[in-house]
C-alpha cells in the first residue's frame, strides 16, 4: 500500500520510524515538510529523509510543494500531519480536499479541518468512495473515536467527559503534588517540553475545546463550533484552591464535557474526588463515555507524543488497508 | 420524620407504602427501640425526599394505616454541593455573595473556608451549599455563576452533581 505524508515533524517522523521499525508493508511515495517535497513512485528512502531532518535540513526538493505531492504523487492514502490552524484549517484543508477529489483516502492528526469542516470533507469522501479517518486528532494514542464509532455502535451516548489536554493535566498534577504555583508548574512543563513557549492554546482550554467540537460534530451528530464551547482555562488557579480541594480528598482537573441532550459543551476546571477514574497523573489523558447499553466506560492513555500519535495514525492506515485498498 | 407504630409484622411495610404512593423517595430507615417508646410500639426514623406539597397527603395516609407521626424533622436541606471560588473575594464583598444564596430561602451556605495568601493577591474559598432539592441547587448555582461573572470571580464546580 502506498501513502503520502505531509508534515515531517514529531508525528510525521514517528510514523516513518514505525513503518521502518516494524517493517510494515507500506510504501511512502510522497513526502513534504514546510520547505520541500519528495515524490517517488518506487518508494522514498525514509531513513535518508529522517537523517536529513535530524541535521536540520529540508527533507526533499525545495522545488516540490506539499500541493504538488497531493496532486502528482501516486498514493492510496494521504497522511496529513501538518500543524493545526483552528481558524482557517489551512493548509491542511486544501491538502485533504485535493486528495479526496482525486479519490484518495485521507488519514490525519490535524484537528483544524476536522473541527471546522467535517461535514463537507465527509461528503466529499463519500462522493469519491473513499474514507476520511482522524483517530489521532483526539487524545493521541487512545482509540476513542474507533471505540465510539465501531465498538459502541448501537449505544446512545449520553455524556462524554474527561481530561483532554496533557499539558494542563501535568501542571495541575504538579500543583497538587508539590504545592507549586501555576507559574512554577508551567515553567517546569516548559522545561520538560510538555508546554509550548506560548502555552495559550493549551492552558486556556482551546485545545480541549477543539477536541470536544470534533467529538460533538463527528460522533454525536451535533453542529457546533469553537464558539459554542463554554471555556475556562487553568491560568487563574491558585495553589490554595488545590489545597482546599485536597482537604476534602479531592483535586482539580481541567475537564471537557459534552452533554448531547442539553447541547452543552464546556471546558472548565472542576473539583474531582481523588479516587475518581478521571484523576490521572502527569500528561495522561482520560475520557469517560456514558452510554445507555454499555454503561460507563473510561479510557486512559497517552494523549500525545511522537510514537503514541503515530500509533493512532497507523491504526487508521491499516484499517483502511484491510477494508478498502485493492489488492489486500 | 419520626414514626411510631404497633410492633407487629407488616407494620413497617405498611408505613413505607404511602411514601412511594405520594411520589416520595426513601433515603434511610433508622430503626431503634427507645426507652420512651411504649413496649408494644416501634419507633422508626425515616429520612425521605418528598415532592413539593405532598406532605399533608402523606400524613393523612399514614394516619389511615394507624401510624403515629411523632415528629417531622427540620432538616430539609438534603442536597449538598461544595465548590471553590478564586478571586478578590473580600474586595468584592464575600458576605454579599453568600447572602445572595441564603436569600433564596431554599438554599444556604453552610460552610466557608477562605485562604488569603497576601493582601491584593487573589484569595481562594471553599464553599458548601445545601438545598432542599436538586432544582433549588441548580438555582443556587445559577445565582452563584451570575455573581461570579459580575464580580470577576472564578468558580470551580464539582464534576458530579450533588
Ligand atoms: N505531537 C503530538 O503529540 C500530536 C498529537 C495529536 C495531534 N497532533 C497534531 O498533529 C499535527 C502534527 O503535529 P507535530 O507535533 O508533528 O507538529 P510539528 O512537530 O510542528 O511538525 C509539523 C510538520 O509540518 C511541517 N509543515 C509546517 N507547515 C507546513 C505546510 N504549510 N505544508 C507542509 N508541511 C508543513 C513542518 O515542516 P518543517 O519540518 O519544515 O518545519 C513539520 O515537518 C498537528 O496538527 C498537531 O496538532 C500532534
Amino acid at each position: 500500500m502506498r501513502i503520502a505524508i505531509l508534515g515531517f515533524g514529531s508525528v510525521g517522523r514517528g510514523i516513518a520510524r514505525v513503518i521502518l521499525g516494524k517493517g510494515l508493508d507500506i510504501t511512502v511515495t510522497g513526502l513534504a515538510d514546510s520547505r520541500s517535497g519528495l515524490i517517488d513512485a518506487g518508494g522514498i528512502d525514509l531513513l535518508a529523509a529522517l537523517s536529513k531532518k535530524e541535521r536540520g535540513e529540508p527533507c526533499g526538493d525545495p522545488g516540490i510543494s506539499p500541493m504538488d505531492v497531493v496532486e502528482r504523487a501516486e498514493y492510496d492514502i494521504l497522511v496529513e500531519v501538518t500543524p493545526t490552524d483552528v481558524e482557517t484549517a489551512e493548509p491542511a484543508l486544501g491538502h485533504m480536499r485535493g486528495a479526496l477529489r482525486r479519490g484518495r483516502h485521507v488519514v490525519t492528526s490535524n484537528k483544524g479541518p476536522i473541527a471546522i469542516a467535517y461535514p463537507g470533507l465527509r461528503a466529499l469522501a463519500e462522493a469519491n468512495g473513499v474514507l476520511l479517518r482522524y483517530e489521532a486528532t483526539v487524545c493521541g494514542a487512545i482509540p476513542l473515536i474507533h471505540a465510539m464509532q465501531e465498538g459502541l455502535a448501537g449505544n446512545a451516548i449520553t455524556r462524554i467527559c474527561g481530561v483532554f489536554n496533557g499539558t494542563c493535566n501535568y501542571i495541575l498534577t504538579r500543583m497538587a503534588a508539590e504545592g507549586l504555583t501555576y507559574e512554577q508548574a508551567l515553567a517546569e512543563a516548559r522545561d520538560l517540553g510538555y508546554a509550548e513557549a506560548d502555552p495559550t492554546y493549551d492552558v486556556e482550554g482551546i485545545d480541549a475545546a477543539i477536541k470536544l467540537v470534533i467529538l460533538a460534530n463527528t460522533i454525536l451528530d451535533m453542529d457546533t463550533t469553537l464558539d459554542d464551547v463554554e471555556r475556562t482555562g487553568i491560568t487563574l488557579l491558585s495553589s490554595e484552591a488545590l489545597q482546599l480541594a485536597e482537604d476534602q480528598d479531592c483535586t482539580i482537573r481541567l475537564i471537557g464535557e459534552i452533554l448531547p441532550e442539553a447541547g452543552v459543551l464546556r471546558v472548565s476546571p472542576r473539583i474531582v474526588a481523588k479516587d475518581h477514574p478521571l484523576v490521572v497523573e502527569g500528561t495522561l489523558n482520560a475520557v469517560t463515555v456514558e452510554t445507555d447499553l454499555a454503561g460507563d466506560l473510561t479510557f486512559i492513555g497517552k494523549g500525545a507524543g511522537s510514537t503514541e500519535t503515530a500509533s493512532a495514525v497507523i491504526g487508521d492506515i491499516l484499517y483502511i488497508q484491510s477494508r478498502h485498498v485493492q489488492g489486500y | 420524620m419520626k414514626l411510631e407504630m404497633r410492633d407487629q409484622p407488616g407494620q413497617l411495610v405498611a408505613a413505607l407504602k404511602p411514601i412511594s404512593a405520594v411520589g416520595g423517595n426513601i433515603i434511610a430507615v433508622i430503626h431503634q427501640r427507645e426507652a420512651t417508646t411504649p413496649a408494644e410500639a416501634l419507633a422508626v426514623q425515616i429520612v425521605l425526599e418528598l415532592p413539593e406539597g405532598r406532605l399533608e397527603r402523606l400524613l393523612e395516609l399514614l394516619r389511615e394505616q394507624g401510624v403515629n407521626v411523632v415528629r417531622i424533622g427540620e432538616e430539609r436541606l438534603l442536597y449538598e454541593c461544595t465548590l471553590i471560588m478564586i478571586g478578590h473575594l473580600m474586595h468584592t464583598d464575600l458576605s454579599d455573595t453568600v447572602d445572595q444564596i441564603d436569600r433564596t430561602g431554599s438554599a444556604e451556605v453552610t460552610e466557608l473556608s477562605v485562604v488569603m495568601p497576601a493582601i491584593d493577591s487573589p484569595s481562594s474559598a471553599r464553599i458548601t451549599i445545601r438545598s432542599t432539592n436538586r432544582a433549588e441547587m441548580k438555582r443556587a448555582m445559577r445565582i452563584l455563576r451570575a455573581v461570579a461573572d459580575q464580580k470577576g470571580l472564578l468558580i470551580i464546580e464539582p464534576l458530579e452533581d450533588a
